[in-house]
């Protein structure tokens, strides 16, 4: 039996400049428990998605368990526990949003995108697209979150526009 | 100004004044429009004396309770024996509501200068300013604010100048969870847990954030604050058309079939039929009113004649069996499929159940799937029953309101579109399968 590839090594998020800024943040709060869900934005920000490696690194400076960190993980949706496309496409469908359409507006970026499926990313890794509960834009239907770019006003005819923006 | 339409002359603009106006974002553009001066009158009195203005002047928390703020502020212990904290509600996450956004992206100051009045009024050493995830936009500009707030030593070490006074302001962000609006999964969430909801009691003055004395205010009531100490509570008062119960200015989202959605600011007790009909334009060409959330998606949804002669403060939606909420006005016409809506909504609170509990895990879930059944043309006319029994299985018995939240919708919607269920259910419309 020949031996499995080996595996790349895990390279730490926090060294240098990113452990100073977290140390920073951990200043705001009297516990380091506090800094979760900053540290966990900081992972996502360097590296696009939250791995379990990453996990367990945020678990040892935190005093926290990895298992701990998990269970934080899983509850916010909007962290990823995987990795997603290059342009993460967000589309609001709860109610208001859905009144003007949004519908439409979801079916036409999985079209365009090549996604097909929500939650799936395009075959060139370019998007994922994934319908989500309100975004607090609702009276600037369709809301459309393209990684940090907040979007209102999206018809279904705009998004060969909007796409053209995200290559 | 004004944003996305200049002000209609019905409108009270108080916090809504700079709307549209970049330069307000501004520490100087702020300072130059009369920033500021409430905190630095504020800090010449005493705690106590502040929390009596609020008080008396009548203002309600505006996140959806109505609780009266100055009588919230007062719960805080008097005598000082541990740190207290402020947190700043910005989680807005409820469907039809978009009023905080606003705040925050057009008058970051506004929310500062607040933030800072009821800190000193709690004796709290830190705010935490919690904005939903999404908000990317506000979440910048607020981060903005804060840096420019602390440079000019409005914040931080010796604050506004004064000697001893440290004010420590911080934003921490959320990552995506509705449920995290409720004020202790709120805390939870700051302490770097999940946002599960807390049982109360014990209740945030006495066991917060951190298991210290907490005030948690949502951002509207506290962008207020300023207004009330430099105008003073008498002034706040009289802006009142209906109950004296109700007092001061309200910003109303309006989203869904109307001509104009937007945030509309009007005085407490503003007729709501004036407000769709006048403010927003009214419907689209050729389209009717057909019903109305007035207080964002937890509320009962109201008829045509119930939303026409609906007063908009805390007792006229009680009187209309449903309630003023934050203020998510959210508007339906006779186009709309109201089973299909309600499906959605309920689909919502399914996603967004923390999971705590049993009622409200299994039942919103259940919800849905007994209303997907009904518009796929599968259902029965017991179906309608079950609803109704499960949503009283899902009211008043769990940690927290969400799972009510979900049976609020369901029920006015069977009880004033009964004939739109059973219409699916007789066949006699044609079934529809939701897109996920």
């Amino acid at each position: 039996m020949s031996a499995a590839p080996e595996k790349a090594a895990y390279e730490p998020v926090f060294t240098g400049d990113r452990l100073k800024e977290l140390e920073a943040i951990m200043a705001r709060y009297p516990t380091k428990r506090a800094a979760l869900l900053p540290a966990l934005w900081m992972v996502q920000q360097a590296r696009g998605w939250i791995s379990e490696e990453a996990m367990v690194e945020v678990a040892e400076i935190l005093d926290l368990t990895p298992a701990y960190v998990k269970g934080v993980v899983t509850f916010y949706t909007m962290y990823h526990q995987h990795p997603v496309g290059k342009h993460f496409i967000q589309v609001c469908t709860t109610t208001p949003c859905n009144l003007c359409g949004a519908e439409d507006v979801l079916a036409a970026f999985l079209k365009h995108t090549g996604c097909e499926e929500l939650g799936a990313t395009s075959p060139d890794g370019k998007y994922t697209v994934v319908e989500v509960e309100c975004l607090g834009a609702c009276g600037f239907a369709t809301a459309v979150l393209i990684g940090d770019d907040f979007l209102e006003n999206v018809t279904a005819e705009k998004v060969p526009e909007i796409l053209k923006r995200y290559q | 100004m004004g944003y996305p339409h200049p002000p209609h002359p019905k409108e009270t603009v108080v916090l809504s004044q700079y709307f549209g106006d970049p330069e307000a974002r501004t520490y100087e553009g702020w300072k130059k429009r009369g920033g500021y001066t409430a905190l630095e009158q504020a800090l010449s009195m005493a705690p106590g004396e502040i929390i009596e203005i609020v008080k008396e002047s009548g203002l309600r928390g505006r996140g959806g309770a109505g609780f009266p703020t100055g009588l919230k502020w007062s719960f805080m212990p008097k005598e000082k024996t541990k740190p207290h904290y402020l947190c700043c509600n910005a989680d807005e996450s409820e469907p039809g509501t978009f009023k905080d956004r606003e705040i925050m992206r057009w008058t970051p100051h506004a929310l500062i200068e607040g933030c800072a009045i009821a800190q000193y009024a709690i004796q709290a050493e830190v705010t935490y300013i919690y904005i939903r995830g999404e908000f990317t936009e506000p979440l910048a500009i607020m981060q903005q604010a804060l840096e420019e707030a602390y440079r000019h030593g409005i914040l931080g070490k010796d604050a506004m100048g004064k000697k001893g006074l440290r004010l420590d302001m911080y934003i921490h962000r959320g990552a995506g969870a509705y449920i995290c609006g409720e004020e202790t999964a709120l805390m939870n969430s700051i302490e770097g847990r999940r946002g599960n909801p807390r049982i109360k009691p014990p209740f945030p003055a006495a066991y917060g954030v951190f298991g210290m004395p907490t005030t948690i205010n949502n951002v509207e009531t506290l962008a207020a604050v300023p207004h009330i100490i430099n105008r003073g509570a008498a002034w706040y008062k009289s802006l009142s058309l209906s109950s004296p119960k109700s007092t001061g200015t309200k910003l109303f989202s309006v989203c869904g079939h109307v001509r104009k959605p937007g945030n509309y600011e009007v005085t407490m007790g503003f007729p709501l039929g004036e407000l769709i009909y006048d403010l927003c334009g009214g419907m689209r060409e050729g389209r009717k009113l057909k019903a109305c959330i007035p207080g964002g998606s937890s509320v009962p949804i109201l008829n045509r004649e119930e939303t026409e002669s609906c007063l908009l403060d805390y007792e006229g939606c009680i009187e209309k069996g449903t309630m003023l909420g934050s203020g998510g006005v959210i508007v339906f016409d006779d186009s709309a499929d109201m089973v299909y809506q309600i499906m959605r909504l309920a689909r919502f609170y399914a996603h967004e159940s923390c999971a705590q509990c049993t009622q409200c895990r299994e039942g919103t879930a259940w919800t849905v799937r007994i209303l997907q059944r009904i518009l796929a043309g599968e259902g029965e006319m017991k179906d309608l029953d079950l609803l109704l029994e499960l949503a009283e299985q899902m009211t008043g018995k769990t940690i927290c309101v969400l799972s009510d939240s979900c049976a609020a919708p369901v029920v006015s919607g069977i009880k004033k579109f009964r004939d739109e269920f059973e219409a699916y259910i007789k066949g006699a419309r044609r079934p529809v399968t939701a897109l996920a």
